[in-house]
């Protein structure tokens, strides 16, 4: 049977969400952003929240996500996102509010906002994306990056002794009461997205029941960042980050 | 028995050529375009087997840019 056949005779099993928009994504190919854009999209789209969702984007590559995924959104200030969301979600229950922060924007410049949101039990759900480095602004350390990972600003290894220790950000928000949710997912086999899709639905799920605040931490690549194809990024990420970052639930209440 | 076959379209002026879904394929069905490149400039990637797909979605899953539809027919 032909492909012509088969796409015309045959069923439509996968395609790219609608809520996803035609314009070209700004982002590297192979950037992990891309993939948790779709997810979210389609989560949005299968919990039928399209006009309730409302997302807040960061300073980083995602600022431009609005222009991305169809539904409404707040661009904060840097760091400032789960302060925002708090502000939308109080003022507006009935509304899915989610923020998208990257590890520059919620694991440095944001630490005392996504901490004391999470600790305050907002019922937002942050979807984290841990890459290792700052992407947008050249590949510079990040308070996430591996010690001994060669960036910009660490071209000899990250140091203990000049540079500290990477921060852990998943540890630190799941002994906070006020979370109900916390877990670390990947995107880089059909397996971890969809593990990584069914994470995101339950944190919007947890938002909407009011459960408190969800935190879902994707570790990610930046193969421009790391100076890698998207393909040995991949590689690279499975064999060195998952030793800092492994994958799994912190908390599930 | 019954055999599934499938088929995948490129979105070809979006693809960016990343090579993940070539990766993640299982049974080798796809590749990137070796000469051809899209309006951007990027190696698209194309059914080089299309006979062995069976249109299980892992290219379309791991796509950053969601380029990728599956079609899926049940042959008897």
């Amino acid at each position: 049977m032909k492909p012509e056949d088969i796409i015309s005779k045959g069923e439509c099993v996968y395609k790219k969400p609608s809520l996803l928009t035609d314009a070209n994504m700004h982002y590297c190919p192979g950037c992990s952003h891309g993939v948790v854009h779709k997810l979210i999209a389609e989560v949005i789209e299968e919990m039928g929240m399209e006009d309730k969702a409302v997302g807040v984007s960061p300073v980083g590559c995602a600022v431009f996500a609005y222009n991305y995924i169809d539904v409404d959104w707040v661009q904060a200030a840097h760091g400032r996102a789960p302060s925002v969301a708090t502000a939308l979600k109080r003022l507006n229950p009935e509304n899915l509010v989610f923020t998208y922060q990257g590890d520059g924007d919620l694991a440095a410049i944001g630490t005392c906002e996504t901490i004391h949101a999470a600790n305050r039990g907002e019922n937002i759900a942050i979807i984290f994306i841990n890459n290792a480095i700052y992407g947008m602004t050249g590949g510079q350390m990040a308070p996430t990056t591996l010690l001994g990972m060669k960036t910009a600003t660490t071209p000899y290894g990250r140091r203990v002794d000049l540079n500290g220790h990477p921060l852990v950000m998943a540890p630190l928000m799941a002994q906070l009461d006020g979370t109900c949710y916390v877990t670390r997912q990947s995107v880089h086999t059909p397996g971890a997205v969809r593990k990584a899709k069914a994470a995101i639905r339950k944190a919007f799920e947890n938002s909407m029941a009011g459960k408190g605040t969800s935190m879902v931490e994707i570790v990610s690549t930046c193969n421009s960042g790391w100076k890698l194809t998207p393909a040995q990024a991949n590689e690279w990420m499975v064999e060195h980050m998952f030793k800092k970052y492994p994958l799994g639930d912190l908390k599930n209440e | 028995m019954a055999k599934i076959k499938g088929a995948v379209v490129v979105d070809v002026e979006r693809c960016k050529g990343c090579n993940l879904c070539v990766v993640a394929c299982p049974l080798d069905v796809l590749e990137l375009q070796p000469r051809e490149v899209n309006n951007r400039g990027y190696h698209f990637a194309y059914m080089k087997n299309h006979e062995k797909c069976i249109g299980c979605q892992s290219c379309a899953l791991v796509c950053p840019d969601g380029c990728i539809s599956v079609y899926r027919i049940q042959e008897n």
